[in-house]
């Protein structure tokens, strides 16, 4: 199979969807690699390199895009390179499917099959390809870089012979990959380091890369089941402007990162943010693409305000770094669809299903919800099966267990007319209790916690040991009486059964610590 | 002093309520203690509400034997170690079943029985019958649980062909005992009573017998259920709405509990418990193991621990027969000391006990946020350097996922395999509970370390620090 990587036409980018070292390992996973003439230059990779990496050089985009089995890009293609394409062209770039209708609609006409890379579901299983998470890390480092050299002062604080250098204040909001990522740089430079997030659980996070976690008086959690935040009251925004405001008459460099799928970035440090800023100090606006978080932001250009603040709304993208780990990225999602050999596109495939934005002339977009909040304090992730998965066998079981129900209904319902046709009332009476009682021991325990298992029937067994009043009701005063002797050894077992269940149980529970 | 019925009804429901809060409490960690003493105030507050009732005789014996029992109980509870957990738990259980027979006969000979007439009597008669069954059952199996786990019995399946069929036709004889006995007059059914108890103790023997050392966390759990039941039972010979209330409840929970314990090993609970060959291979070939077994000393471990990152810890039966976890945190806490990620992974059947390694673990004050469970570790797998496999065989058998012909196909399994490199420490070569050889011991990643576990990690411990 041949894999082709295109020059990127876009002027401001200047990555490569390939790089030397990920095309020898396309050629393992047993693709033949073909990249267009200067592809790698403003990454600063040459032919050359390519070549010695066993990449056939081509000479334009369209021979890539007619021969090609896959093509590799990195920026969403233009209306002229999809006239390019073949039909049944398997494409991986960035896409933005929900800003980029007619485009989807051009590419689901051509028949080709896209991945959008921005769409890859954060999900632990693809962790590995998540470009948006590789490209944020990289940028969160940059934004530092480029906040202290538009500040022009040391970060870190000294004190010298010369005199005493106050240490700088960097407040990062969003504590996205990218805003972690930016809160080590700044920290490792020597700065203060402040994050505001609106999802509470990422407080140890923000903490473990040496940053204070600012929050508001209010008490509301941002965090969503998609691992993005959601938006938040008036009141929780007014007193996160309050401190925004306060914010503002100290640090010395604001980097913002709030973003959200599909929509504008929220503005979040507005104009009278800025107008409290020191003189010399930057905002490094990391959302300026879809808009910016800062009301003066201007994509793509670095400009200073009339009160001297730098507001920068571009980035250098350190496009041979970032062109790997992009390249890298690319190569683990060609590894789990199976390589050049056993190469497939699996729609069942949870990862694969979501980012295939067109599949054989077809829009597929939006996918389905899929639930991944980290939990709160951690940052596990769940994989969720996909939700055509969660239809199809959803539709069979309740299906089964429609015709199940119905019969166990029918039998149990004839069963009790049964019992009720000829027990007497009391029993009858008992009866309903005991079958409630089974009903809510089964609610009980569904839920408990594996780990507890061991304690739950400790404890179950000590309750079980309740046939103690059994013996009780049965004691006779005479002690011939052999009802007596029964009950009495039937007491002495049930209640070494009560006291010694709970007591181990207690002892095992005080065991369990966090 | 006595107290009026009502008022014992009230009281015999507040003790129900603090039953369910018990066992709802039971469901996680923070609230577990709470759990615990609700339970406790229930059974008190039941106690006390039964004795002070109305027709209650004898009390001076009834203190007399709760008061031994207590001492008895206390030692018992207070002198078991850890590892000896599941043998406590079934010999528990045992008492219950005992209990209920008792109960079962006490009632049988109790003059009010035989006061009854028409449906209600037979209804009774049925109540004692099915009540001394179950509780006969309980009682012997549970006992031979407790051989099994103790090492007292052969932990092996012992079963016969036919066994089934027998079983079948005992309780056929059961049920035309039970109906003979339906029909004597007052207390002469008592011969056909004392033969079914024989007959459903040899059952709870047989049953038990049959199931191996590996599905033990299901039996002790299964046998939970039983007791429950029994309880249960004994309710409703009695008409005491508490007992059948807390007997369900125990029963009912119970046996969600040993689904839930089947669901873990992909058995199904009726092969579990008729014990109808063990696993669901779907015969065939057996697939030859390749490979050679390599083996490393103690040194060469450490070495390897000193240069990961990452180490898994999946432990199994053979650390808690070893005691070896306490020396297992110290070396976990040194190499996290020396900022390596360490976890455990436990397996949902690791052990003898449902949730038996986690109770081992926090004895040794493991915190339990680095225990992981199976399925949350899985993923992380390939990126470990070093799993070290202590003690456990089945639950990291790779045939699991490749070999239809094993036993144990289909069942999950921690994939230790795809993990850099896999140290195994294990006394020999023999099989896990299930019998089936383990390739995992064959691939090339893995390496073997013989030796006792206890003394092992004492002596990496050792030379990690040296």
């Amino acid at each position: 199979m041949k894999v082709g990587i295109p020059s990127e036409i876009f002027p401001n980018e200047l990555r490569v969807a390939a790089t030397p070292k990920t095309v020898k390992r396309l050629q393992k996973q047993g693709f033949e690699v073909y990249i267009q003439h200067n592809a790698g230059v403003k990454a600063n990779f040459s032919d050359k390199e390519f070549e010695e990496a066993g990449a056939k050089i081509v000479a334009t985009a369209a021979d890539i895009y007619g021969k090609s089995d896959i093509v590799l890009k990195v920026k969403e293609p233009s209306m002229e390179e999809v006239d390019m394409m073949r039909e049944g062209l398997v494409m991986l770039s960035y896409l933005w499917p929900a800003q980029n209708q007619p485009l989807l609609q051009k590419l689901a006409d051509k028949k080709v099959n896209a991945v959008a890379m921005d769409a890859i579901p954060r999900i632990s299983r693809a962790q590995k390809m998540d470009v948006l998470s590789s490209m944020a890390n990289i940028a969160g480092y940059r934004a530092v870089i480029e906040g202290s050299y538009h500040f022009g002062r040391f970060l870190n604080g000294q004190i010298t012979a010369a005199g005493k250098v106050e240490p700088a204040k960097v407040l990062v909001i969003g504590a996205g990959v990218a805003g972690l990522a930016a809160l080590g740089a700044a920290n490792s430079l020597g700065a203060i380091v402040r994050a505001f997030d609106t999802r509470k659980e990422v407080a140890e996070q923000i903490q473990s890369m040496g940053g204070e976690f600012l929050t508001v008086e209010i008490d509301e959690d941002g965090a969503t089941s998609s691992g993005y935040s959601k938006e938040m009251s008036q009141a929780f925004i007014d007193a996160e402007m309050k401190l925004f405001l306060e914010q503002a008459k100290e640090v010395d460099i604001v980097i913002t990162t709030a973003q959200i799928p599909g929509k504008p970035a929220p503005k979040l440090w507005l104009d009278y943010h800025v107008a409290a800023m020191k003189p010399g100090s930057v905002i490094v606006d990391l959302a300026a693409s879809t808009g910016g978080n800062c009301a003066f932001t201007k994509n793509g250009e670095i400009f200073v305000t009339d009160n001297g603040v730098t507001i920068v709304g571009k980035l250098n993208q350190l496009p041979a770094q970032a062109s790997q780990l992009y390249g890298n990225n690319l190569c683990h999602l060609l590894d789990d669809m199976g390589k050049a050999e056993k190469w497939k596109i699996d729609m069942e495939d949870a990862v694969v299903s979501r980012a295939m934005v067109t599949y054989n002339g077809k829009i597929n977009w939006p996918p389905a919800p899929l639930p991944v909040s980290p939990t709160a304090g951690g940052t596990k992730k769940v994989v969720a099966p996909t939700a055509e998965e969660i239809k199809i066998s959803d539709a069979e079981k309740s299906k089964k267990a429609a015709t199940t129900t119905v019969i166990s209904l029918a039998v149990v319902g004839g069963l009790l007319l049964l019992v009720g046709a000829f027990a007497p009332p009391e029993f009858i009476q008992h009866f309903t209790v005991f079958v409630l009682a089974v009903f809510v021991g089964w609610q009980l325990i569904t839920n408990v916690a594996h780990s507890l298992h061991t304690p739950l029937m400790a404890v179950t067994n000590a309750i079980s040991g309740i046939i103690v009043v059994g013996g009780l009701l049965q004691t006779k005063n005479d002690l011939s009486n052999p009802m007596t002797i029964l009950a009495g050894i039937a007491i002495l077992v049930a209640s070494i059964n009560i006291v010694g269940g709970f007591v181990v149980t207690h002892r095992m529970l005080k065991m369990f610590k966090k | 002093m006595f107290i009026e019925k009502e008022i014992q009804m009230a009281a015999y429901l507040f003790a129900s309520i603090l039953f369910i809060l018990s066992l709802g409490g039971l469901s996680s960690q923070e609230s577990a203690k709470r759990g615990v003493m609700f339970g406790i105030v229930g059974m008190i507050v039941a106690i006390i509400a039964t004795v002070l009732g109305k027709g209650v005789e004898g009390q001076v014996y009834i203190i007399s034997a709760i008061a031994i029992a207590s001492v008895i109980g206390l030692m018992l509870a207070r002198k078991v170690e850890m590892t000896a957990m599941p043998q406590l738990v079934a010999i528990l259980h045992s008492f219950v079943g005992l209990a209920a027979v008792l109960v079962g006969f006490g009632s049988y000979l109790d003059p009010h029985t035989h006061s009854l007439t028409g449906a209600a009597h037979t209804i009774h008669l049925v109540e004692v019958f099915v009540g001394i069954f179950i509780g006969a059952i309980t009682f012997t199996g549970s006992i031979i649980a407790w051989g099994k786990l103790d090492g007292k019995v052969p932990s092996k399946p012992w079963s016969f062909k036919g066994l089934q069929t027998m079983n079948l036709v005992l309780l056929i004889v059961c049920t035309i005992l039970g109906v003979l006995y339906c029909g004597a007059e007052g207390t002469s059914g008592m011969l056909y009573l004392g033969i079914m108890t024989a007959i459903a103790s040899f059952i709870g023997v047989v049953l038990v017998m049959a199931i191996g050392g590996g599905d033990m966390p299901v039996v002790v759990s299964m046998l939970n259920s039983y007791s429950g039941w029994a309880a249960a039972a004994a309710g409703f010979m009695l008409g005491n709405d508490l007992l059948i209330v807390t007997g369900a409840l125990v029963g009912s929970s119970g046996a969600i509990l040993s689904m839930h314990m089947c669901h873990a090993m992909n058995r199904s609970f009726f092969s579990v418990i008729f014990a109808s060959g063990s696993g669901n291979g779907s015969g065939g070939e057996k697939k030859a193991i390749e490979g050679e077994v390599t083996a490393l000393n103690h040194e060469e471990v450490a070495g390897l621990l000193k240069d990961a990152r990452s180490v898994v810890i999946v432990p199994g039966y053979g650390m808690a027969v070893a005691k070896a976890q306490y020396p297992i945190y110290d070396m976990v806490q040194f190499l996290r000391k020396a900022g390596k990620n360490v976890r455990f992974a436990i397996h949902p059947v690791a052990g003898r006990l449902p949730g038996h390694m986690n109770v081992l673990l926090a004895e040794a004050n493991v915190p339990y946020d680095i225990v992981m469970e199976m399925d949350e570790i899985n993923d992380d797998m390939p990126d470990t350097d070093v799993v070290m496999v202590i003690g456990a065989n089945d639950v990291v058998n790779p045939s699991a996922q490749d070999d239809p012909a094993s036993s144990i196909y289909g069942m999950p399994v921690i994939e230790a395999w795809k993990a850099e490199k896999v140290i195994i420490m294990k006394r020999s070569m023999s099989a896990g509970y299930s019998g089936e050889d383990n390739p995992l011991f064959y691939k090339p990643n893995s390496e073997m370390l013989y030796g006792d576990a206890k003394d092992s990690v004492e002596k990496i411990l050792g030379f990690l620090k040296g």
